[in-house]
């Protein structure tokens, strides 16, 4: 079986889920920039970690032989700050060239406030004016289905955003059908205690289709599973779903939707 | 809620998934879901014990509960949008602490 792991937080994971991962047959990994568990409190701080992001993490992958992109940007738990969220957003066109970055992301909402919304539009406008891939996180539990709504609206507020060039990821009941529905990617996080669990993610899978929709654990410093994703093709194959199938979702699709941005490459694998 | 996403054509679905009973999603299922089931029933009473029946995470819980068995179906979808903030423009201050799962208007 091979899977690409879209959404994975690698710096918060021991090199054994690396290898775990490989094991399980993961083609490339891909590591949008989150929130540290504390607000960083300089530019110098983020500059460090977007750093971390593309110079020392595919280092680390690579011992395993393991591809590694990354995602660059301020995320909305830290945009509260709007005077040290412009200052980032001033920085990110510096690794935008980096070999490994995709695009800008994860960005969004948190708790839906003004100051998110203005840094989430800055992001969106550096974005246009790079022509780069985005990466967008929706809020958690019961701001998700207000934020996502948000988040929908401002993009499409840009003619110049093709919704194919977007991903809002962690999508649930709730919110995957407007996000389809105009044309946008879906992302399934697969969390034990939040999000979305294998059955229902498979669920979403029968009740929606399975186009531009892809799977990541989103693996990090909480509650999270780094095998999450293979663990859902086992749900699949119980349903009685076929290879290609699980192969589409997990890989196919996901390559389709990364391979917009002509660095990603995964040699050894045929356009298949 | 009308969705215009086209759903997977029953032609497709078939050719993706090998035929199975239907008593075998429940076979699949079942205990798991049971066990969840008690979870929740118990974490109910648990709150009520412990004099936390009021709160209003444990009302909600209670009042989206009842989507179980109401025979409609959808009820992951509508148990999500009732624990969620249904109002529509960003707020002047993010709320103290993080998401908690439920929503009651006029909470700081
Ligand atoms: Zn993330």
């Amino acid at each position: 079986m091979r899977y690409i792991e879209p959404h994975g937080h690698m710096v918060s994971r021991t090199t054994d889920d690396y290898r775990a991962m490989v094991t399980a047959g993961c083609a490339a990994v891909c590591e949008p920039a989150f929130w540290a568990g504390y607000d960083r409190s300089s530019v110098d701080g983020f500059r460090d970690y977007f750093r971390q992001l593309t110079r020392f993490e595919p280092a680390r992958a690579a011992k395993y032989g393991l591809p590694h992109y990354s995602w660059i940007c301020l995320n909305p738990k830290e945009a509260e700050d709007l005077v040290l969220a412009r200052d980032v957003v001033a920085i990110i066109p510096e690794f935008l060239s980096e070999p490994n970055v995709l695009g800008i992301g994860e960005i969004g909402l948190n708790r839906n406030t003004r100051n998110e919304v203005t840094a989430f539009e800055w992001h969106v406008e550096l974005a246009i004016r790079h022509s780069q891939l985005i990466l967008v996180h929706t809020p958690h539990l019961e701001d998700k289905l207000k934020g996502t709504r948000l988040i929908l609206d401002l993009l499409c507020a840009h003619r110049e955003i093709d919704p194919a060039r977007v991903i809002i990821d962690h999508v649930e009941e709730h919110t995957i059908r407007q996000v389809l529905d105009r044309g946008f990617w879906a992302g399934i996080t697969l969390y034990p205690e939040s999000k979305s669990s294998p059955p229902r993610a498979v669920d979403m899978l029968e009740l929606c289709g399975r186009d531009r929709i892809w799977l990541n654990s989103a693996c990090d410093w909480g509650v999270s599973d780094p095998l999450a994703v293979p663990k859902t093709a086992l749900e699949m194959r119980r349903r009685g779903y076929t290879d290609d199938f699980v192969d589409a979702v997990l890989f196919r699709n996901p390559r389709q939707f990364l391979s917009q941005c002509p660095k990603f490459q995964l040699p050894g694998h045929d356009a298949t | 809620m009308v969705s215009k996403t086209p759903p997977t054509s029953k032609a497709r679905r078939l050719r993706q998934r090998a035929p199975m009973p239907p008593t075998a999603i429940v076979d699949q299922g079942f205990v798991a879901a049971r066990a969840m089931l008690l979870d929740v029933a118990a974490f109910l009473d648990r709150v009520e014990r412990y004099g936390a029946k009021s709160d209003f995470r444990c009302e909600a819980m209670r009042s989206a509960a009842k989507f179980l068995s109401d025979g409609k179906p959808e009820r992951a979808r509508r148990i999500l949008e009732r624990l969620s903030d249904p109002t529509r423009a960003p707020l002047a201050v993010a709320p103290r602490g993080a998401a908690c799962g439920a929503w009651k208007k006029g909470r700081k």
